[in-house]
């Protein structure tokens, strides 16, 4: 008889400092991305050789070409080329999604180790050809006579010829990410001062973890970029305050704009990754465990019809996440709430904090309540760190098992920790993770 | 890494053209690969004094042709001068006059080698024959042909040429492994140091730092380390993360990003190697940068970083390591990166020069402070090598600096990390504070 559930253990991480969109990682693929965040994590947890039970990764802006961007990726690496691999998608939530993946084959006893990663690079998104065109192309090429083919080619016009770039808008609705969440920004009463003030944190928080020293082990260096590249220590409110406002600029339903390219998340090129295993194979590599998965939820949310606001699902999944394991919101020590927008932190924070919502959305007796701010995003998030959108999840995963792991090992106590992912399409995923200390 | 006037000359025309013109002709230099053999045989050893008969010894253990003089040998693969007792210049004659006429019958890649005292300042008739056996071997070199190569160990006065610093030096100045190295000479102060155990694997057990470590020589000097069986630390700038990950993949070795000369590099340096436990026996401190412009154009934001990058990080570099007083193993060896711009001067490099001549008075003071621990500094200074670095130098100026050699032609990284791997061996416990020139015997400078 097996003693499963067995434990999941965060063991470390790697990335690439993040890069925006067209800077130092222009023209370089997903895959060569990938391979150079998974060679790091190799280098740093000596895996040279190692066959390990998985690696679950995958990217939102994926070139057709890539259908096994991970496996391919991985071969790259001196990684045991007998190492299964597994591409997964699911917007921005993907690499956290990934961490769930291997934790449930970890826990189950199905696999001992994996790795959970995910890549995008927005300079380097696929560009497609019009529907139309393909449609024809195909014609032409099923054609079995000449004069077919002529007249199948003959009926592209010069229309159908234009490149298709990836859509950036939701498919459903035609509004850009942006454009939902002035929307729910503006439902919220979300001000413009309290937007900046969480972006500046978030590059201060940033900057002075880089400073101490604390992604030594969490990242490494690549073409000559050493820190994430949209990190400004030296910004001010002053600075984020003269932006113009970019999103909900134009809608009817937003009387006074408040989003910024300061306080939204740019295009960004990365790749992260995330070592996990069992006990046993932790001991068995000399590896120090930093914190256990304990628990995951995902939701979402019907913001089609305008029930609710596109990037809210997180609000639903986290109280479901909580009751599960017993924990009020209140007892975590940290939270890593993704941060696409800073207004879509404090629109979820404010959902907890609203007696209403959280009667009649929700269902319950009263309000989550507010949580200790100087908890939330304690080392930085996406506005200072960027965005690529699969690496978003490893990244927030390994930095958080880390912190965990450091001030659990500080003061003895067990410490937990909650990341909130946001995705399009009105999905959200959550995970619990509590400390293993030393 | 044959550059394209080498390849030239080396075609039947370019041949022709060139004898008759008198262009150089570089030969191709054998590397440790290329040769593996510890010496070139047969060897003769000239020399009749007590010394030399305990070098030929030596040389037999090798399992080496050994002979004492050149009848009846067609080809000589090796000469070694023992003049480790002469007390007049007249005595210089008959020990290396037998020499002369075996000059046109060295094989390609022959080595020569004396071994004598240094000048120490009480027989002035003594010091004049000591001192004179540097201009013949300087000289010697420059005649060379063939790959060929000239050098010369002095053995201070009291020490043995049994020493372990003396067979260290024959070993690395007979082998492949000191192919670029001409017209040098390596002193031996002590017999400190002990000998190799396992020739294959000189440095099997030992623990070794190199900093830089991300490309060019210092990925070189790691991977030449690593062969030679040590453990290895590779440092270098955060910004070059990946490429180090890469080559700690390669060699299954620790990866450490730091910037050598941000606050606090030399303690968050004692942390990781403590972490892992590590014990360090070598530190390569071979971090670098240039930052040329004529001193008339100098600018603080071109002097300041390459003096806290070539000098500056080594000395508090290895302050931290001495002060945590657990990281160091038994015997440390420091070698350091010099450049010959620090012994000649170099026109647009005052600040690389100044920080290169730095590096050289830096190890001599070094080496002293290392003794009570057993342990040597020495530096290697590099002439001009074939890299990234000189690949972006203006096409004529690099074509004319790789021929200013004897050997009329560029050194490769890992002929700077051979001469490393050996000041690193156990057998170096007697060279102290030495610079040991990799160039080819470069025109300038001593």
């Amino acid at each position: 008889m097996n003693d499963f559930p067995r434990d999941a253990l965060i063991l470390g991480g790697n990335r690439i400092p993040f890069a925006r969109s067209g800077g130092p990682y222009a023209g370089i693929s997903n895959q060569d991305l990938l391979t150079a965040a998974l060679d790091g994590l190799v280098a740093r947890y000596q895996l040279q050789g190692a066959k390990l039970g998985e690696i679950a990764g995958g990217a939102v802006l994926k070139l057709a070409g890539d259908l096994n961007l991970t496996r391919e990726s991985a071969l790259g690496t001196p990684l045991d080329p007998r190492t299964p691999a597994i591409d997964m998608s699911k917007a921005c939530a993907t690499s956290l999604e990934t961490v769930i993946h291997v934790s449930n084959r970890i826990q189950l006893g199905q696999i001992d180790s994996g790795i959970a990663c995910g890549v995008d690079s927005a300079s380097d998104s696929p560009i497609e050809v019009t529907p139309r065109l393909r449609r024809i192309l195909h014609r032409a090429f099923a054609a079995k006579t000449a004069m077919q083919r002529i007249k199948a080619l003959s009926s592209i016009r010069p229309a159908d010829l234009a490149p298709v770039p990836p859509r950036n808008g939701e498919p459903r609705t035609g509004l850009s990410m942006g454009e939902h969440q002035a929307l729910t920004a503006a439902q919220w009463g979300i001000t413009r001062q309290a937007q900046d003030e969480l972006a500046l944190a978030s590059h201060q928080h940033l900057a002075a973890a880089y400073d101490e020293g604390f992604f030594d082990d969490l990242v490494t260096g690549y073409r000559g970029l050493a820190r994430d590249q949209n990190l400004r220590s030296d910004s001010t409110l002053e600075k984020l305050g003269s932006l113009k406002p970019v999103y909900g600029v134009k809608s009817p339903q937003v009387t006074e704009p408040t989003m910024t390219a300061g306080n939204s998340t740019p295009l960004s090129d990365g790749a992260s990754s995330v070592l996990m295993g069992s006990e046993e194979w932790a001991v068995e590599r000399g590896l120090t465990p930093l914190a256990r998965v304990v628990d995951a939820r995902s939701a979402a949310v019907d913001f089609v019809h305008g029930d609710e606001g596109l990037l809210m699902a997180p609000a639903y999944a986290v109280p479901e996440l909580l009751d599960a394991n017993a924990l009020t919101l209140q007892d975590l020590d940290f939270y890593e709430i993704h941060e696409a927008f800073a207004s879509t932190v404090l629109s979820t924070l404010a959902a907890w904090e609203s007696e209403e919502f959280c009667r009649t959305k929700l269902g319950r007796g009263g309000a989550l309540g507010a949580i200790d701010r100087s908890k939330l995003n304690v080392v930085g998030s996406s506005l200072a760190a960027g965005h690529p959108f699969a690496a978003t999840g490893g990244r927030l995963v390994a930095t958080l098992s880390k912190l965990l792991h450091q001030r659990a090992t500080e003061t003895g106590l067990v410490q937990r920790g909650l990341i909130s992912v946001c995705a399009a399409a009105g999905q959200g995923t959550v995970v619990l993770l509590e400390s293993v200390a030393d | 890494m044959t550059d394209a006037y080498t390849k030239f000359v080396r075609s039947a025309p370019g041949a022709l053209i060139a004898k008759q013109v008198g262009l150089p002709r570089p030969s191709t230099l054998p590397r440790r690969g290329d040769r593996p053999e510890p010496v070139l045989g047969p060897v003769v050893v000239l020399g009749e004094s007590d010394g030399a008969d305990q070098v030929a010894r030596e040389l037999l253990a090798w399992g080496t042709d050994v002979r004492r003089r050149f009848e009846e040998l067609r080809t000589v693969g090796s000469v070694i001068a023992v003049l480790d007792e002469v007390s007049t210049p007249a005595d210089l004659g008959a020990i290396l006059l037998p020499l002369s006429g075996a000059m046109r019958s060295l094989a390609p890649g022959a080595r020569v080698v004396t071994i004598s005292r240094p000048a120490a300042g009480q027989d002035p008739a003594r010091d004049a024959a000591r001192g004179g056996v540097e201009g013949f071997l300087r000289s010697l070199a420059h005649e060379m042909r063939r790959g060929g190569t000239a050098n010369g160990i002095l053995v201070g006065d009291g020490v043995g040429l049994d020493a372990p610093g003396v067979t260290g030096a024959l070993r690395f100045l007979l082998s492949a492994r000191s192919a670029f190295v001409t017209g040098q000479f390596l002193t031996v102060s002590t017999a400190d140091g002990s000998a190799t155990e396992d020739l294959a694997q000189p440095l099997a057990g030992r623990t070794a730092l190199v900093t830089g470590a991300a490309r060019g020589i210092g990925a070189a000097i790691a991977r030449t380390l690593a062969a030679d069986g040590a453990r290895l630390v590779v440092l270098d700038v955060p910004g070059a993360g990946t490429e180090l990950s890469r080559l700690a993949n390669e060699l299954r070795a620790i990866p450490v990003q730091l910037d050598v000369t941000s606050a606090g590099a030399g303690e968050r340096l004692v942390e990781v190697l403590r972490d892992r436990g590590l014990v360090l026996d070598i530190a390569v401190l071979n971090a670098g940068i240039t930052r040329d412009k004529l001193f008339a154009n100098m600018t603080p934001e071109r002097w300041d970083p390459v003096l806290a990058v070539n000098i500056s990080s080594q000395i508090a570099l290895t302050q931290a390591l001495l002060e945590a007083g657990d990281v160091l193993g038994a015997q440390p060896r420091v070698v350091s990166l010099a450049s010959t711009s620090g012994i000649a001067g170099n026109r647009g490099q005052t600040n690389y020069a100044a920080s290169k001549a730095g590096v050289m008075a830096f190890v001599d003071a070094l080496a002293a402070r290392l003794e009570a621990l057993g342990g040597t500094a020495n530096a290697v200074a590099p002439g001009f090598i074939e890299t990234e670095m000189t690949a972006r130098m203006p096409a004529l100026t690099r074509e004319v600096a790789r021929r200013l050699n004897s050997l009329q032609q560029g050194g490769l990284p890992v002929d700077v990390a051979e001469a490393i791997a050996f000041l690193a061996s156990s057998e170096a416990g007697g060279l102290r504070g030495e610079t040991l020139r990799v160039c080819g015997q470069n025109m300038v400078g001593k």
